[in-house]
């Protein structure tokens, strides 16, 4: 092991983590909106990456020139699920049954993905996921770095979206109080149906540069959801800034480990830095109330 | 409770027992299916999860066999009849699946899952009911070690995999003999224990090793793992994996402009068109991988079954899967076995599985006490201009092509 290994490790994890960040946003806003833990959202990843894999492969679109029509129809069947299956359950234990229902949904979204393009292992081509850019000695990976720009722009439109728009404050004004934002004539199904959209709309992008760096199948959502849980628990759930520098660090942690120790120890001593800040700070890096501050 | 209604009671208790001691002595003969009607052959296969894509390979192999077989009369004059269950690539979902094919679906026979872990999983569940499991993809040691005599792989042991590979670096001149090379494997039964012979006979030979790594095989960011074997910067690399991980390490290595003089994987470079759309077809050149069969391979019974694939499945020779052959053997092993006792008994079946020989379409087959095809030869295959091209070790270790290819084989590897 050298310096620029490890140089090589830190920069590797946080163009990766910038990609889970794409995913696990949306994961969180959910959960901060909605109080429900979508577990469909690794599967909807891969429906992402299948949407920009078919518009590639049959219509011969760029997967990143192909987000304009993929994240709308994600929002749209987000909106579709939330309307079909997060609205009709109870008030009462409805974290609890969210994941059941989610998890139906996952389970369906699979199903689908099975029938329509097999279990075969696929992956998404284009010139810039061979091609890397070659600075000061490193082999820099042109779709790792389109990807970490593209986790920018849309976290940062999603950032202004939440933080400087109507309905960002309807949002927000949701997730500090969601029987408060009620009372003062908030339209919570409306408020709900466009947070699971805009959730479902960040997977498009998330499962397109997922597709691009993995092979992937129907089944690859349930390696995805349990790593993204993870990162929004330890960037406090709600929060789409602790999701990013939790994933950016999570990434890290394990690349580093990697190649300090072993592979083996990476999620290891991920988890160990997991459970020393929960034990600090219960709600996670930027848990519900720095979230409130914001 | 008076004298007539406790002996009635008594007699009872002994009737249940003595009718549960028969079915228990039914059972532990094995072969619980009808006498009449198809043949029911109970299979559990990995038709989603990390070993979807050999799974699907293998239900292709059997379904193939199926449709061979009912089409020359079937078995014992039977048609047979596949039941295949999803184990979702899971140890313990595959060990459920034989427990409810054989106790509740009560099939006649079981042919065996994908993979080395999976067999190992489902094994003792089979064994526990006296069945013949005859499989094509359990050849990792650690199945053969378990002390069951019903377990038997109709491929090749894996463990010797790569000792032609290895055996052929080590037997170049010392002044074009890599010097170096890189280890990876996924802590897996069937992959690990390839490395690690191959290690032993490079390293005797002088090949030092300058990265070796086991990682998990539920990982899913390969990079800093790619990452230390091009820092490392070995002449040749030996990787134990599947599809998804190898392609992923060639993924790496073309973004990092990273060229060894040969690599070489356990598997994946063998699950044709699809490792060629993974990779991609230019990337593909020189890449090497272990196997026993390929699509001209003149055993009895193999152009027949390509010629089935082709009608079935479109496509060219070359884009099918070494697993479907490997299916594919395991019917053909158990027809000939049941067909020369002339009945179902697992007993009698495995008896005779242990000391026939039999013709399959990967070659002849034959099993040692363990369970082992004494019979098997490894090939190594090398990707050339799109095609994958068998090799055979001569005399003096060099890897020569086999007929009726004539091309030698390409070291080093090109750029990518």
């Amino acid at each position: 092991m050298n310096g620029s290994e490890l140089a090589k490790a830190v920069i590797d994890g946080v163009l990766t983590g910038g990609v889970y960040a794409l995913m696990a946003a949306g994961l969180t806003l959910i959960f901060g909106v909605m109080e429900i833990i979508n577990i469909a959202q690794g599967v909807m990843v891969i429906l992402g990456a299948y949407l920009s894999y078919t518009l590639q492969v049959h219509a011969g679109i760029d997967p990143f020139l192909g987000l304009f029509i993929t994240i709308p129809v994600m929002f749209l069947i987000g909106v579709a699920i939330e309307w079909g299956f997060i609205r009709r359950l109870a008030t009462r234990d409805r974290t609890a049954l969210s994941i059941l229902a989610t998890f139906a949904v996952a389970i369906v979204i699979e199903g689908l993905l099975t029938q329509f393009y097999s279990a075969d292992l696929r992956t998404i081509d284009a010139w810039y996921v061979d091609r890397s850019w070659h600075v000061l000695g490193f082999y820099l990976p042109y779709i790792y770095l389109f990807g970490f720009a593209l986790a920018v722009v849309l976290l940062g439109a999603l950032y202004l979206f939440v933080y400087r728009t109507r309905t960002g404050y309807s949002i927000r004004a949701s997730m500090q109080n969601r029987t408060g934002a009620e009372l003062i004539g908030i339209d919570i199904n409306r408020v709900s149906a466009i947070t699971f959209g805009i959730g479902s709309a960040a997977t498009a992008a998330g499962g397109m540069v997922y597709g691009a760096t993995n092979t992937f199948n129907p089944d690859s959502g349930y390696d995805l959801i349990s790593r993204l849980l993870v990162i929004v628990v330890l960037g406090g759930l709600g929060s789409i800034g602790g999701a990013l520098v939790a994933a950016v660090l999570a990434l890290v942690i394990e690349d580093v480990t990697a190649v300090l120790w072993s592979p083996v120890w990476s999620s290891t001593m991920f988890f160990a830095v997991l459970v020393l800040v929960l034990l600090f700070r219960p709600t996670g890096l930027f848990g519900q109330r720095a979230v409130r501050a914001q | 409770m008076s004298t007539r209604r406790a002996l009635t009671c008594s007699l009872s208790t002994l009737t249940t027992l003595a009718l549960i001691g028969l079915c228990g002595a039914c059972s532990s003969s094995g072969g619980g299916g009808s006498t009449t009607g198809p043949i029911k052959i109970g299979i559990s296969l990995s038709l989603t999860g990390d070993f979807s894509a050999d799974g699907l390979a293998f239900q292709q192999g059997y379904e193939l066999w199926a449709k061979a077989v009912n089409a020359s009369g079937g078995i014992l004059g039977r048609q047979v009849s596949l039941d295949i269950v999803n184990d979702a690539s899971s140890p313990v979902q595959v060990a459920t699946n034989y427990q409810k094919l054989i106790s509740v679906d009560h099939v006649d026979l079981v042919f065996g899952p994908f993979s080395t872990s999976l067999t190992e999983a489902s094994s003792q569940v089979v064994a526990r009911y006296g069945y013949a499991f005859v499989e094509g993809a359990g050849g990792g040691p650690s199945v053969f070690t378990r002390g069951l005599h019903d377990v038997f792989d109709v491929s090749l042991p894996v463990a010797n995999n790569l000792v032609s590979f290895a055996k052929w670096i080590a037997a170049m001149p010392a002044s074009s003999r890599p010097a170096t090379a890189a280890y990876a494997t996924e802590d897996d039964p069937f992959t690990a224990p390839q490395l690690q012979i191959a290690r032993g006979i490079l390293e005797k030979a002088g090949v030092r090793t300058v990265y070796n790594q086991t990682y998990p095989s539920e990982t899913t960011d390969y990079g800093p793992i790619a990452t230390g074997m091009i820092s490392a910067k070995a002449d040749i690399v030996l990787v134990g994996t599947l599809l998804p991980d190898v392609t992923a390490f060639i993924k790496q290595f073309v973004q990092q402009n990273y060229n060894p003089e040969a690599q070489i994987a356990t598997a994946g470079p063998d699950q044709g068109s699809q490792f060629i759309q993974n990779v991609g077809a230019n990337h593909t050149q020189g890449i090497m991988v272990p196997n026993e069969w390929y699509p001209t391979d003149p055993a009895p019974g193999n152009a027949a079954m390509v010629a089935a694939y082709l009608a079935k499945y479109g496509g060219t020779a070359q884009d099918i899967s070494a697993d479907v052959a490997e299916a594919y053997s395991v019917g053909e092993v158990t027809a000939q076995a049941v067909t020369a006792d002339g009945n179902l008994n697992q007993t009698q079946l495995v008896a005779e599985l242990h000391k026939g020989t039999f013709q399959t379409v990967q070659g002849p087959a034959a099993f040692d006490s363990t369970g082992q095809n004494v019979k098997a030869f490894a090939y190594i295959f090398q990707w050339q201009n799109g095609a994958l091209v068998p090799f055979s070790p001569n005399a003096a270790q060099t890897l020569e092509p086999v007929a009726p290819a004539t091309a030698p084989i390409i070291f080093p590897k090109p750029a990518w």
